[in-house]
């Protein structure tokens, strides 16, 4: 009896761990493995190098600048369409007309595809008589530029896209957040004299706590992981500007196809996603309540 | 803001009306309450008490009609100006707040000082026995414990006047005795005014100055608890007090005047009282050996004190409250000793009727 229900709970979970074993435990461990060796090339096999590949990696500009740009790039976009997500989902859960059109409209950067996303901001960034500028031209006079061909300008707008398609779906789960808490617990606080301000500070914001944890996790990961606009409209370019680890790990192991680079270039990634899932659910779980 | 300001009536509703669409939830209430007295609204499910309730806080705007709390018109203030504190039927504990910031929820936002802030928290703790749990959180408490901070919460504001709706509602038969008792005391140690909303009639009759009975959005009935319990203005304030609550039973012309009804050989009330209900507190009907109406027991309910009977007399159910353990078997006869008629009500109107002036001689 009991082996037969051992038998079934296997059978179960078969399907769900080979997956996961072929497409995620088993290459993560041998990327961890391949980064230690040297990259095979024609007649010449790999051969075990030590940490080599990353002391070149601790060497290289290249991947400094990439390192940097994820970093602004991160940090850039994750409050923003966080604090964006909130307002938005604030505003849409208020009484106000035509609430399900609005809902409709933020939510749809979410459901389109990247690649379709990145062609249509490629036409609004174009100079002269893009979107963008004929907005600025209009409002505030400005020439053409070139947003997403100068160095000063490429990871910004490379920034506000992965904002504008981020928001609206991080905007779902606060409205659901919302419309869980009890309407009595703001009657109380109406009661008790708690003007609106206070009202979202002590009540709101802490019971959506565990919400913003969930969010922010998933929006830093994103912040590492979201690169097919960039990959379609820039290319990390120009010279780099908007090189991020990803699109950095892209370039050396597909078209310089230094595969042993490029391993040791993903254990990085990993370890800062893990160091950073790390920190946020220690730091903010402790101050987070959950119900 | 101390119960004395409001001189006359600390609560005066005056035609306060409350529509929902087409549905009217309120007809024209009209209502006074003396400062520091407690008054109970108290009916069924779906009769307006809680609206009312809200409509006094201010959570639910009026449609009609004025507010009026310690002399001051408040119709269209919102809750917090309003000098009320309320207690709600969930409690409404903020889950990520600690007891203490619970209760200080309000003196914080209202800018109170620290110092007097502490020494409030620590007074009310010490009064409703929180002072161990302050540090907690409201879901480490029991039912009771939680609502004892409800009751914090609103004490500490110091308000004239207290609202609670159902509070008792979610604690168990033992400790809505004791916590019914302890509102009670608190109330008039402090001289809060309290309206108290709910739908248990031994809560209302045991702790209220003022009883307001309603009913479909009207007030039935607004008296003491005694009034209300000796003279019931209407057949439907007759049916909901009491344990069990008055039985009433149609009256017809028989041959020795008005007769319960498929019972033609009794009479039990003069002959003008025929085609009114006639009202019988079941304390006040007894068996007896001697002459007496005849009926058939239907069954008999053991309450520990006393058993209630249950017996048919014609087409009617008397019931009959009597001490001690009575073994009754379902369809032994029985003989019944009525009180003179007190309560007779008009069968179509409900409402009460005088009695008539001379009492026969009864069965």
């Amino acid at each position: 009896m009991r082996g037969r229900a051992t038998l079934h709970a296997w059978l179960m979970l078969g399907p769900a761990m080979l997956l996961l074993v072929a497409f995620t435990h088993y290459p993560v461990v041998a990327t961890f493995w391949h980064s230690f060796f040297s990259t095979p090339r024609g007649a010449r096999p790999s051969r075990f190098v030590g940490v080599e590949n990353y002391e070149v990696l601790a060497a290289d500009p290249i991947f400094w600048q990439a390192l940097t740009n994820n970093l602004i790039y991160a940090l850039g976009t994750v409050p923003i369409s966080i604090a964006l997500a909130l307002a938005m989902a604030l505003w849409v859960n208020g009484r106000i007309p035509g609430k399900a059109a609005l809902r409709v409209a933020y939510f749809t950067p979410t459901v389109l595809p990247m690649i379709a996303v990145a062609n249509l901001w490629l036409f609004f960034y174009t100079p002269d008589y893009g979107l963008v500028d004929r907005l600025t031209h209009f409002l505030l006079g400005w020439g053409a530029t070139n947003w997403i061909g100068s160095q000063e300008t490429a990871l910004g707008a490379m920034m506000v896209i992965a904002v504008w398609k981020e928001a609206g779906f991080f905007m779902i789960f606060y409205l659901a957040a919302l419309q869980a808490i009890p309407p009595v617990l703001y009657e109380a606080a109406a009661v008790e004299g708690a003007s609106r301000w206070e009202v979202f500070r002590r009540v709101t914001l802490p019971l959506l706590g565990p919400t913003t944890l969930f969010i922010a996790v998933n929006a830093l990961i994103n912040g590492f992981r979201l690169v097919d606009h960039i990959i379609v409209m820039t290319k990390g370019g120009p010279d780099n500007a908007t090189a991020l680890l990803l699109t950095y790990i892209y370039e050396v192991g597909f078209r310089f196809w230094d595969t042993a680079q490029a391993s040791a270039l993903t254990m990085v990634l990993l370890l800062i996603l893990m160091l950073v899932a790390l920190a946020q659910f220690t730091f903010l779980g402790r101050r987070t309540h959950y119900r | 803001m101390n119960p004395t300001d409001g001189r006359g009536a600390a609560i005066r509703l005056d035609a306060v009306r409350k529509q929902f669409g087409d549905t009217v939830a309120l007809h024209d209430i009209t209502l006074d309450a003396a400062p520091g007295s407690l008054v109970v609204l108290l009916g069924p499910s779906g009769c307006g008490k809680s609206t009312l309730l809200r409509v006094l806080a201010g959570l639910e705007e009026a449609t009609g009609g004025t507010v009026h709390l310690g002399g001051r018109d408040v119709t269209g203030l919102p809750p917090a100006a309003r000098g009320i504190s309320m207690v709600f039927q969930s409690y409404a504990l903020f889950p990520h707040l600690t007891v203490a910031e619970n209760i200080l929820f309000g003196l914080r936002a209202r800018k109170v000082a620290r110092a007097e802030r502490d020494a409030r928290l620590a007074r009310t703790a010490a009064m409703m026995g929180l002072d161990k749990l302050l540090e907690r959180r409201p879901g480490q408490l029991s039912g009771g414990q939680q609502q004892r901070v409800a009751l914090a919460r609103a004490i500490v504001a110091e308000a004239p006047v207290c609202l609670m709706d159902e509070p008792l509602s979610n604690l168990d038969a033992k400790l809505r005795a004791e916590m019914r008792h302890e509102i009670r005391s608190l109330q008039q140690r402090l001289g809060l005014t309290m309206v108290y909303v709910t739908h248990d009639q031994v809560e209302a009759m045991s702790m209220a100055d003022q009883v307001v009975l309603m009913r479909d959005g009207r007030i039935e009935q607004d008296a003491t608890p005694a009034e209300l319990y000796a003279r019931p203005a209407t057949a439907f304030a007759a049916g909901f007090i009491g344990t069990p609550p008055m039985a009433l039973l149609r009256l017809e012309a028989g041959p020795g005047g008005a007769c319960i009804a498929g019972a033609p050989e009794h009479a039990v009330a003069p002959a003008e009282a025929a085609g009114a209900l006639l009202g019988l507190r079941p304390e006040d009907v007894a068996p007896t050996n001697g002459h007496g109406l005849p009926a058939t027991v239907t069954s008999a309910e053991f309450l520990g004190a006393e058993t209630v009977l249950r017996c048919a007399v014609g087409s009617e159910v008397v019931q009959a409250r009597i001490p001690g353990h009575q073994v009754m078997t379902p369809g032994s006869p029985i003989r019944l000793r009525l009180p003179p008629p007190a309560h007779l009500f008009d069968h179509a109107t409900g409402r009460r009727l005088p009695l008539p002036v001379h009492a026969p001689a009864l069965a």
